[in-house]
């Protein structure tokens, strides 16, 4: 089971849900999962977002393993200048 | 005073590297002081027209009619276009410098539609056989003005019965979903535990507001292009970027095109600090050209740099901050409202996620706004977003020591956050040096040296997220046993010197015989763009990776010469050994002379998508004197501490972390875009927009602090951005500690303090 930390701007699709457990083996599963439970989030959560996984933040990580005891935040595009 | 001292801090053991972490003379060095090196301007190709751009006077106004007819019948007038040539692109998020581009939004910025939304806004372009036919033909191009309503300040912005740049744009992030248009784009907000509560356990409360200007990236070189199209539609673009596959990418996508027909050769890039992470001429080049038939050059002036890309964001901010008597912070509050120019995405969302990072805060509730206005669409710049949110964050935090009579660093390392702890923007810090930057200042000589009259120090610390995303590279071996290293990162900072010393501590290849090249579109694979602070992270990994191909094919090639199995051969400085020494070791050199026999030429390839950035933490320390008389702030001293997790090219290191602080130190004392009444910009030059230069600043001392990122095989962490995000706050600090004034709004310019010091009653 990963832990998903679902930010403040996330919540209004989740009915204000901060926290979820999900057993997934790669984050696209996941999300795929979130948008079963909470209609519409997956659509959010693949437009781009980066994902947190255990403290690292990836970007372009649909197919990234999720591992047990993950801990999961989706983030904002990461960027720079 | 002037100082020289440069050391260097690390936590773990020497690693006995032989090139990591020297300093030979860049490869880039020589073309660039000789004047040899090509930048954006310096092509001339054949039959070469010359491309500009007409640009709005008004701030806002809508385009009732755009008669070109005189500027094409002119003689020497070779293709003129608008808006109405390009495509009309619906929305469609795609990468960019700062964050995902919204095509609908950038074809607009690159030219107008219906509406002009700033002052310097394009709406034609012209392609001419000579600069002053060009202007001339542009200056017969009538355009019909209805001139509108602008804003340019963000809360007026805001305000209810503001003039509306965009009549479709419906808040996001507030419920209930508003049912009439305005200037703010997204609602932002990031909260934790129960503020109310925190600031109850507090004992010490500071709030205070603060105000900063747009200001420019201020890079040398104006952006730069020549396009050639071709009669079969395929076109050559070469131009100054941080990203010449992004260049590809949106130019093809604004032109309606297949990315394949454009190859991008890079030039050398005169600075860009984000500022060329997106495209402005490349396309109206591109599109002058294959309307011409002849090569087309545009060179932006110093004035259209100003008016017309991309500056950073005004802000208007509010902190609160709460903390026990013992220095433990327990609460915080921020609302952010960031300029965003005439198309939304301001960096307010990084500027929430960035304010607090250094800190373990449980109680937070952080809201933050994207609002657009009549000003150019604001561009990243170095760490986008943080240096206006730290400069209002740790401000406070300053005062909140003061109130609890602590020591500013202390007080920072009572709260710092460490390896495991919760980031205000939710993940856990994997290993982290912000604690080992604190101490670096607070340990540093600097810090206890005495002051005098009118004189002050100050401290601030900064945080940035660094990451990684696509990069490839390709090594060969060449016939003399030297090596190629190639890539598509367009080397803003010495990055082909760091490319060169990863490959040469892999390949135990001398680095002055190792020659690194910065590759065009269709002769490296897709690379991702020189910003984010990624390039020797990633761009670094695809090289060390290609690299240990090559080692391989070269253990390979000894064992074939050998007649041995592979496993029984060893690469050990550069040289095949044979673990039972049965066979004398066999060099680079031998193995290139003998490749034909062995398999061919000797070459490999790595692309990647990088895992493993490590963020970055800087903390500094600056001394200043305030002239009572004139309200002039002098930068006495400056120190800074960063974590680099490895240096791996110490001095080009030490010159990210200076030019951070340089353009810092700007930001709080220069810089701002001035504007009329009429939302024109007054100060489009470097006469009247001051940035700081050699002989107004003492030399910057810098630490290295290498704490290693375990997600690079180096242990490196990007460098580039987070240099810039304390000096405001620590000019400011400093200012307050010399006169005891708090100063809330930037620039910190002589007439601001010179105010302040009045109102005070000096």
């Amino acid at each position: 089971m990963a832990r998903v930390f679902l930010a403040s701007t996330l919540r209004r699709l989740t009915g204000g849900v901060e926290e979820v457990e999900i057993e997934a083996p790669t984050v696209r599963s996941l999300i795929a999962e979130l948008d079963r439970r909470f209609p519409g989030l997956g659509e959010h959560l693949r437009s781009g977002l980066a994902v947190a996984i255990d403290g690292e933040i990836l970007a372009d990580a649909l197919y990234e393993p999720v591992p047990e005891g993950a801990e999961v935040h989706f983030l904002p595009p990461m960027g720079g200048g | 005073m002037t100082t020289t001292a440069t050391p260097t801090t690390t936590t773990d053991t020497n690693p006995g590297y032989k090139w990591v972490g020297t300093r030979p003379v860049r490869h880039d060095g020589l073309d660039k002081v000789t004047g040899r090196a090509r930048f954006g301007a310096d092509l001339a190709l054949p039959g070469m027209l010359t491309g500009a751009v007409l640009r709005s006077p008004h701030a806002h106004a809508r385009i009732r009619s755009i008669d070109t007819s005189a500027a094409r019948a002119m003689e020497g007038v070779k293709a003129v276009v608008t808006g109405a040539d390009f495509p009309m692109l619906e929305s469609e998020a795609a990468e960019g410098g700062e964050g995902p581009v919204d095509f609908r939004d950038l074809c607009r910025n690159i030219m107008a539609r219906d509406k002009v939304l700033y002052e310097g806004h394009a709406l034609a372009a012209v392609a001419a056989t000579s600069r002053r036919v060009a202007l001339a033909a542009l200056a017969a191009i009538k355009v019909d003005y209805e001139v509108l309503p602008h804003v340019i300040d963000v809360e007026e912005a805001m305000a209810p019965g503001a003039p509306i740049l965009h009549e479709d744009m419906i808040t996001t992030g507030v419920e209930p979903v508003p049912e009439t248009p305005s200037n703010i784009a997204t609602r932002f907000l990031y909260e934790g535990g129960d503020v109310a509560q925190g600031f109850a356990e507090a004992d010490v409360i500071v709030e205070r507001e603060f105000t900063t200007r747009p200001v420019h990236q201020g890079y040398i070189e104006p952006h730069a292009v020549v396009a050639d199209t071709a009669e079969d539609g395929r076109a050559v673009v070469w131009c100054s970027s941080q990203g010449h596959f992004m260049v590809r990418t949106l130019t093809a996508k604004l032109l309606g095109w297949e990315p394949s027909r454009i190859k991008v050769i890079p030039a050398e890039i005169g600075g860009g600090f984000g500022g060329k992470t997106t495209v402005y001429v490349e396309p109206v080049a591109t599109l002058l050209s294959q309307k011409a038939g002849r090569p087309v050059k545009i060179v932006m002036t110093r004035d259209e740099v100003f008016r017309a890309t991309g500056p950073t964001s005004g802000s208007k901010m509010r902190i609160k901050l709460g903390a026990r008597r013992d220095g433990t912070l327990v609460a915080a509050e921020a609302w952010m409202a960031y300029q965003a120019g005439a198309f939304k995405g301001s960096p307010v969302q990084w500027g929430l996620m960035c304010a607090l990072a250094p800190y373990d805060i449980r109680n937070f509730y952080l809201e933050g706004f994207d609002v657009v206005n009549n000003m150019p669409k604001v561009a990243a710049y170095r760490a986008p977003g943080a240096p206006m949110a730290a400069f209002a964050s740790e401000t406070v935090l300053d005062e909140v020591a003061r109130e609890l009579d602590m020591d500013p660093l202390e007080f920072r390392l009572r709260n710092a956050v460490e390896e495991g702890i919760k980031s205000v923007y939710g993940p856990r810090f994997r290993r982290i040096g912000y604690r080992d930057t604190v101490e670096a200042v607070r340990d540093h000589p600097h810090y206890s040296e005495s002051l005098g009259p009118n004189q002050g120090r100050g401290v601030a610390s900064g945080f940035w997220f660094n990451f990684g995303s696509v990069s490839s590279a390709t090594v060969h071996i060449n016939e003399d046993g030297g090596a190629s290293v190639m890539t598509g990162s367009p080397d803003i900072g010495g990055s082909r010197a760091s490319m060169a010393l990863m490959a040469a501590e892999e390949l135990g290849i001398d680095v002055h015989r190792i020659t690194p090249i910065v590759a065009d579109t269709e002769s490296i694979g897709f690379t991702d763009m020189t910003g984010g602070s990624r390039v020797t992270h990633a761009t670094g990994m695809a090289v060390i990776e290609a690299c240990r191909n090559v080692v391989a094919d070269l253990r390979a090639r000894a064992a074939k010469i050998w007649e041995v199995d592979v496993d029984e051969v060893e690469w050990v400085e550069g040289r095949a050994q044979h673990e039972g020494g049965n066979h004398p070791p066999l060099t680079t050199e031998d193995l290139a002379e003998s490749a034909a026999g062995t398999g061919g030429p000797i070459t490999a390839s790595a692309s990647l998508n990088a895992r493993g950035a490590g963020v970055a933490f800087s903390t500094q320390m600056c001394d200043v004197e305030v002239d009572p008389d004139t309200g002039a702030v002098k930068i006495l001293r400056y120190t800074t501490a960063q974590d680099a997790g490895r240096a791996i090219h110490p001095s080009y290191v030490e010159g990210q972390m200076q030019g951070g602080v340089v353009q810092g130190i700007g930001w709080a004392l220069n810089e701002e875009y001035i504007f009329d009444s009429e939302g024109v910009m007054e100060n489009p030059g470097f006469l009247d927009y001051r940035m700081p230069v050699a002989s107004d600043l003492p030399m910057i001392d810098t630490v290295i602090v290498e704490v290693p990122n375990p997600g690079h095989p180096y242990g490196v962490r990007g460098v580039g951005e987070v240099g810039i995000v304390p000096p405001m706050a620590a000019v400011a600090n400093a200012i307050h500690d010399a006169t005891g004034l708090r100063l809330e709004e930037l620039p910190m310019s002589p007439v601001k303090v010179l105010a302040a010091i009045g109102a005070n009653g000096g």
